[in-house]
């Protein structure tokens, strides 16, 4: 169950986006959220849709992996949808479907609530896409480029950095430490399958504690290592990747403004989400 | 010059206590020897190890390496550059998920100019046979490979001597043979001087020196083939034998006239003397 986490896990090929510039790809991600929340309508979402279907075949990462990454939080989409859809709180210019209760059901709730799913799919692949495509490595260098300015006001940029960069290394470690735990409690007799929502949580408890004790052991030998590998923070520190800016950064940069564009200009001529429901109704 | 040199060092772990894990070890290592140091749990022997690259600095005594005292802080980082570590488990070392970043962190924390850092990547890769998984994730190679990778990030900085802290204790026979090969490989060809701290008796006999540890103390100090030869003082220390020299022995005393074989090329060779005999 612990292995199927694409999230934050690089996906290594040759590509168009795996060559881009960490920076490009992010300020690009943040515009693909601002984009998927600026569509108001129908085809707004299909113009980032399309975005984000052109984005995956550039980066020759198989469709299949991009879609496994909403895996994780489907329970979280799901559930947030249902709520919406039952409790859904605007005004409606048509009868109610389903009026039961505290629970009202409207077109408008139906609609608001396909969106809402798109949208946190949406949100959810494009940045796994990012994280799919860039090494953490590359993606704290650009995070830690990023926020340079910080340095100005003292914001250990480095540290920040070089933390990340060492919490993303450790994750595959111990997510397999995890699964040993597991095993090794399973063969104790633990029981992690059964019993109701308290039960379950009381069982990860022995899961967690030697999960802790390790990474503290961890750490420990790391800072070790670091020390030995002659490790004095920031000061004198040269980088070995250095981040270049190109022409593909420049096409991705211009194709996400080009989306933001199109989606105004898609807003301001078809109307709102709910004025589909005129051509229907 | 000596590579490194003790004087009656101690170490304790807390200050109050005198229970000394190092206990007035005096000790001279020269440059270019390969030095293996064994020794039970709990012998002192990865505390000697930590203290020669600064990790840990005597509580009595004095440390150097190449002449610099480990006790003054601002020899540290000199210290450090010029005595490399690898250590017992191969996922706590790596800090990047990219095997070339990973070799590139040492260098880049002294601060060595980024083309430089390339081509001592380059250097480093090809010195433990690792060229083709530069672009790798080390989580995703064996234990061997991994430990390699380790190495070449010690290597990377340029030191002149390499202190293995057990590092071969965690790995499979495989991944030990590709640590040892590389280890002998940079002693011989580099004239780098390796201390390998290990409780495998059978890999302290590829080393020039073998340094036996008790109780924080050296107890014992002479080729291998010397320390192996005194199988009853070994005992007492709670340490074995190497295999074929096991074998040797065992034969012997069951009144096969074998002499000491310390690896499995004597012993067969003995072996085949013997029954030729008979």
């Amino acid at each position: 169950m612990l292995n199927d986490v694409t999230f934050g896990q690089y996906y290594p090929a040759k590509s168009f986006v795996h060559s881009m510039d960490p920076r490009a790809k992010i300020v690009l991600m943040i515009a693909f959220i601002v984009a998927i929340f600026l569509a108001k309508n129908f085809f707004g979402l299909a113009a980032v849709i399309l975005f984000l279907i052109v984005a995956v075949a550039f980066s020759r990462v198989p469709f299949g992996r991009v879609l496994r990454s909403v895996k994780m939080i489907l329970f979280l989409i799901i559930f947030t949808a249902v709520l919406n859809l039952f409790f859904y709180s605007g005004s409606s210019s048509y009868k109610p479907l389903v009026d039961w209760w505290i629970i009202t059901i409207t077109y408008e709730s139906i609609i608001n609530t396909i969106f809402l799913a798109f949208r946190l799919f949406l949100l959810v692949m494009g940045t796994s896409v990012l994280t799919l495509t860039t090494t953490p490595v590359a993606l704290t260098d650009g995070i830690e480029s990023l926020l340079t300015p910080l340095k100005w006001i003292k914001f250990p940029v480095h540290e920040l950095a070089l933390i990340m960069s060492i919490a993303l290394r450790f994750i595959p470690t111990l997510m397999d430490e995890t699964n040993r735990i597991v095993a090794a409690q399973k063969a104790r007799g633990a029981d992690f399958e059964t019993g109701g929502l308290i039960k379950r949580a009381k069982a990860v408890v022995p899961i967690l504690i030697p999960l802790l004790v390790s990474a503290f052991r961890r750490a420990e030998d790391l800072g070790d290592a670091m020390d030995a590998r002659c490790y004095s923070g920031a000061k004198g520190r040269t980088k070995y990747k250095k981040l270049t800016f190109t022409w593909r950064d420049l096409i991705g940069l211009l194709f996400v403004a080009a989306l933001i564009t199109g989606i105004v200009f898609l807003n301001i001529y078809l109307g709102g989400k709910f004025e589909i429901l005129g051509y229907f109704l | 010059m000596e590579a490194v040199k003790f004087e009656n060092v101690k170490f304790a772990y807390r200050e109050d206590e005198e229970d000394f894990a190092v206990n007035g070890v005096t000790l001279s290592i020269g440059e270019g020897e390969f030095v293996a140091v064994l020794g039970r749990n709990g012998s002192g022997k990865s505390t000697l190890a930590k203290m020669i690259n600064a990790l840990l600095v005597p509580t009595e005594g004095r440390a150097e390496v190449f002449g610099l005292d480990t006790a003054d802080s601002k020899n540290t980082f000199e210290i450090r550059k010029s005595a490399g570590m690898v250590f017992q488990n191969p996922d706590n070392q790596t800090v990047a998920s990219i095997v070339e970043d990973d070799v590139a962190f040492g260098p880049e924390n002294i601060g060595v100019p980024r083309e430089e850092i390339g081509r001592r990547i380059d250097f480093a890769l090809n010195a433990v046979g690792m060229q083709a998984f530069r672009d790798a994730t080390p989580s995703r190679l064996s234990g061997g490979q991994k430990q390699r990778i380790a190495i070449a990030g010690v290597l990377a900085v340029m030191p002149k001597i390499m202190i293995l802290d057990e590092s071969t204790a965690m790995l499979d026979p495989k991944g030990r043979r590709e640590v040892m090969d590389v280890i002998k490989k940079l002693n011989k060809e580099r004239g780098m001087t390796v201390i390998l701290i290990t409780h495998f008796m059978d890999e302290a006999l590829e080393a020039d020196r073998a340094i036996v540890m008790h109780r924080g103390e050296v107890v014992m100090d002479g080729t291998p083939e010397e320390i192996f030869s005194r199988s009853d003082e070994l005992e007492t220390y709670n340490l074995t034998l190497p295999r074929a020299a096991y074998i040797s022995k065992k034969l012997a005393e069951g009144g096969m006239p074998v002499k000491g074989a310390f690896n499995a090329e004597e012993l067969a060779e003995e072996i085949c003397a013997s029954l030729q005999k008979i």
